[in-house]
């Protein structure tokens, strides 16, 4: 017990010694969260807008000034011909022009339906997808409110609810996403590496003939990084819950439990990338590409991964952050409890212990 | 009286309230074969850094090659050829790639140094294997064309930082074979190493105790004045008092 | 007497390079044993295959009496390995290191203070200072502390004092005879010839082979050829001189003079003298000399690759 201690305490002095590695340690969950909550957001709080009114009357008057009274569209510019339009985009002062054909309320009288034109910046897709929408559902809101007034008989409408995210807040979604990277990184990334420097410097031939056994020495590097992952998952738990509100409707305990599952498959990982290689520099190219790059893109975290071609949903069932963000997105924002995540975590498991066993087979007790 | 190759007044290098180099005041002439000895952290590495231009004295005056070593660094480097034990060929380049980088380095043009590729594989009779990695062949063969390599672009002075660590003994003579060869040629050669019986070898010879040159003469005068044998006893009599052996 | 360690027949071979072949040698109990040889000779595989990190192809060793291969792990509780870069935690001070070392052996500095006490005494004042910032000479001994820590019956030294100034390397040896003394065997390399005169027994190694075993001043006595010492002011040439001369076997720089032999059995030292005077030397002086390890050590590789170093064949 007095080798373990004695071990762990060593280690510690490596991660505090080394500056750049403890700020990446504690510095990093903090920043990304930080960075994900408030500069990289799917709403969008300010399109600036332009209006080529061809119609002026009343109708087109009103709409205009609904539109503008909603908070979300702020007028940048009014336009006098559809020449102008091209132009106002190009200099990206724009995120979207309306045009309203000539004669507009007196069509709408009329025939009952009448043109509006909304035109968006193609080249951020994602940006004109959802400025489309707004605006469209600020029309409806006009059209319902017009003909209610005119006691029209009002129709059948759906009305979308948002269960368990009612703002469609993308920190929620960013939260779970966030922790299993930062979990990935510091423990498999840090741990391979962590090994990978005894062996290049030399310290490793040092303890392979101190008599510890191989698992004693997977264990005294893997604890370290356990605790330290397992401070980073209430880092981020807490600032998520006291900064941007995300709340944790299950239980706090199982989602602590399950986290630290999913640290114990990414420090298995580590050591098992540690014991497939002798460079740190290595070790670094597998753990950044092999883990964190699929990690982001494959798991579901940014992609929904129904929406990823068949292969590619395949290979998406390997990953293990996959299931894990599963866990959190259930157990934070719909308060799910084990009974319906039992299969998820068994898939950890699973893969937890593959890995642990693969690489102590792995880990020789000889060089080379 | 020679041409002073390097001559330095006073030269110190400071690192907050330590003095690495404290106030050194020597000159080598052309052609001299110049033994630069001291014990771990004398201030040898110091010294060799502010004399090669990679680090910038906190006082005192020096000059390398007739340049001043305050304002004149990149024309020091021009004009001299440096070769130590830790860094000096890719092992994953055969002699010739490695010959025409560095010429490249220095600016010689295509013609030049291929005439030299080729004069320099055939002196070392490594003609054979000018096309084979370095990594496959012997550590006294690269030691060698390392030199060599320092000296590609005609250097008037050529520092060489422990360059016969870890060879045998006959290799280790063959390569200052190389060095009378190339001093017999004009070259200034400034050395530095943990033999004591190379240091016999060189013309002058300067002992570096806690950042102060403690001791500066022909080896055989050296020893006369201190009354030593050998060299090793000499260097032993001179280093052992030192304060700094920590550093 | 007891033996602490015997090999038999040891070899490895990496891809095409045979880093040793049929390596066998004994040092009995309490003998301080020196492997000499230059980079790549395969002293540090043999170092490593001894301290149980590699499997041999071929042969066999014991250590204490046991075999690297099927009691590994006993061997190492009872060995202390000192590999040849330095090998600590860098960003550990001198203490941590120490306490590290021995945490991990299951034992404390305390305990064994009197067997590094000597060594510790010179670290002391240097006890918070981090690894990496000590001088050579200190970061060997801080190593020396480390191997020593848990009370080793035998030490590996694998080139403990390469690139160690002369006089860290002099102080290195006097402890290394003081631990001899108190019964531990050490086995200890090195590419430095004048260490060899302060071993029990040598070893000279070559391209994987030992050339040969004996004591320092046995050695010499394979050295057959008359050697001598010849001196004048122009060092250079009186190299290029004596290689010239028609007999001329060998002529190395050593120290202050240069050492030459002949390729006759029974050379005279005037004839020599006088053939230089007519080269232009007039302060010559050839005196008939004892060979030293060194000048052994080179004479036995020669003989052993004449073939290798074509350049000046």
């Amino acid at each position: 017990m007095k080798r373990f201690i004695g071990f762990v305490r060593k280690e510690f002095f490596h991660i505090m010694r080394d500056r750049r590695t403890a700020a990446i340690l504690f510095g990093m969950p903090v920043l990304q969260l930080l960075l994900f909550g408030f500069a990289i957001r799917n709403e969008i709080s300010e399109v600036r807008t332009g209006i080529l009114d061809l119609s002026h009357d009343v109708v087109t008057k009103k709409l205009t000034d609904k539109i503008f009274s909603s908070g979300t569209f702020v007028a940048s510019a009014v336009l006098n011909s559809g020449k102008e339009i091209g132009k106002a985009f190009a200099s990206g002062k724009m995120n979207e022009v309306i045009v309203f054909e000539p004669g507009f309320a007196g069509k709408l009288q009329r025939d009952g339906t009448a043109q509006m034109q909304v035109i968006t910046d193609g080249s951020d897709p994602n940006v004109s997808r959802i400025v489309t929408g707004y605006t469209e559902s600020v029309v409806r809101d006009f059209l319902r409110e017009k003909s209610n007034a005119a006691g029209a008989p009002v129709g059948v409408e759906a009305v979308p609810v948002m269960k368990f995210n009612p703002a469609l807040k993308s920190v929620y979604l960013f939260v779970p996403g966030l922790m299993a990277m930062i979990l990935m990184l510091v423990s498999a990334l840090m741990t391979s590496i962590s090994i990978t420097r005894e062996k290049e410097t030399g310290t490793m031939e040092l303890l392979l003939v101190s008599s510890l056994k191989p698992i004693q020495i997977i264990v005294g590097k893997v604890v370290p990084y356990l605790l330290l992952s397992f401070v980073n998952v209430l880092t981020v738990v807490g600032l998520a819950f006291f900064v941007f509100g995300v709340p944790c409707r299950g239980s706090l305990a199982l989602l602590l439990a399950e986290s630290l599952l999913f640290i114990m498959t990414a420090l298995s990982l580590g050591i098992f990338i540690s014991s497939i290689t002798n460079s740190q520099q290595v070790a670094m190219m597998i753990s950044l590409a092999g883990l964190l790059m699929p990690t982001v893109l494959l798991s579901g975290f940014i992609f929904p991964v129904a929406s990823m071609p068949l292969p590619l949903q395949a290979i998406s069932n390997i990953i293990p952050a996959r299931w894990y963000l599963v866990i959190v997105r259930a157990i934070m924002l719909k308060g799910a409890g084990i009974a319906v995540l039992w299969k998820e975590t068994l898939v950890l498991m699973f893969m937890s212990l593959l890995f642990m066993t693969a690489s102590v087979r792995k880990f020789s007790e000889r060089l080379q | 009286m020679a041409e002073q190759v390097i001559h330095t007044e006073k030269l110190t290098k400071r690192f907050g309230n330590f003095t690495a180099v404290d106030e050194i005041s020597f000159s080598v002439s052309a052609g001299e074969i110049f033994g630069f000895l001291g014990a771990n952290g004398a201030g040898k590495t110091t010294a060799m850094k502010m004399l090669t231009g990679l680090l910038a004295p906190s006082s005192g005056s020096a000059t390398v090659a007739g340049f001043d070593i305050y304002r004149q660094t990149e024309a020091i480097k021009r004009n001299i050829g440096y070769m130590s034990q830790r860094f000096s060929l890719y092992d994953d380049l055969t002699a010739r790639e490695n010959i025409r980088f560095f010429g490249g380095i220095y600016g010689l043009d295509n013609a030049t140094i291929r005439e030299k590729c080729d004069r320099m594989l055939h002196v070392l009779d490594l003609v054979k294997e000018g096309n084979t990695r370095l990594s496959a062949l012997p550590l006294g063969w690269k030691q060698k064309l390392a030199f060599s390599v320092a000296l590609l672009h005609e250097p008037k002075l050529v520092f060489l930082d422990e360059p016969t660590g870890g060879v045998d003994p006959v290799t280790r003579r063959r390569f200052w074979d190389l060095i009378y060869q190339a001093a017999a040629n004009g070259v200034t050669v400034f050395v530095t190493t943990h033999y004591m019986d190379e240091a016999e070898y060189c013309d002058r010879v300067s002992i570096m105790v806690d950042g102060k040159i403690a001791a500066l003469d022909t080896p055989e005068e050296l020893k006369r004045t201190f009354g030593s044998a050998t060299m090793n006893e000499l260097f032993i009599q001179l280093a052992r008092p030192a304060k700094r052996s920590g550093q | 007497m007891t033996q602490a360690v015997t090999t038999e027949g040891l070899s490895k071979r990496f891809g095409k390079l045979e880093a040793l072949r049929q390596i066998t040698f004994s040092v009995p109990e309490a003998e301080l044993f020196g492997l000499i040889g230059a980079d790549g000779a395969g002293k540090t595989t043999l170092f490593r295959i001894l301290a149980t990190l590699l499997l041999p192809d071929n042969g066999k060793a014991s250590l204490l009496g046991l075999d690297t291969v099927a009691s590994y792990r006993q061997i190492r509780t009872r060995i202390g390995y000192m590999p040849g870069r330095f090998s600590l935690y860098q960003d550990l001070s001198v203490e941590e290191n120490l306490d590290f070392f021995a945490t991990v052996f299951g034992t404390t500095v305390k305990e064994n203070h009197e067997l590094i006490r000597e060594i510790y005494d010179q670290l002391e004042p240097f006890r918070k200072r981090r690894a990496g910032q000590l001088s050579g000479g200190m970061k060997q001994k801080l190593a020396l502390c480390c191997a020593l820590v848990h009370r080793p019956e035998l030490l590996l030294l694998d080139e403990p004092t390469t690139g160690v100034d002369a006089v860290s390397r002099q102080e290195f040896w006097q402890m290394l005879g003081r631990l001899k003394q108190q019964g531990i065997t050490i086995l200890v390399s090195t590419p430095y010839m004048d260490e060899a005169s302060l071993c029990d027994r040598v070893a000279f190694m070559q391209d994987g082979r030992i050339m040969a075993i004996d004591t320092p001043t046995g050695i010499t006595r394979l050295f057959t050829k008359p050697l001598f010492a010849v001196r004048a002011l122009d060092k250079h040439r009186l190299i290029n001189e004596l290689r010239a001369f028609g007999y001329a076997s060998s002529a190395y720089a050593f120290g202050n003079a240069v050492h030459y032999t002949d390729l006759r059995l029974s050379p005279e030292p005037q004839e020599l003298a006088a053939w230089l005077k007519s080269r232009g030397f007039d302060d010559v002086e050839v005196q008939r000399i004892e060979p030293g390890i060194e000048d052994t050590f080179m004479a036995l590789t020669e003989s052993s690759r004449p073939e290798q170093e074509p350049s000046d064949g």
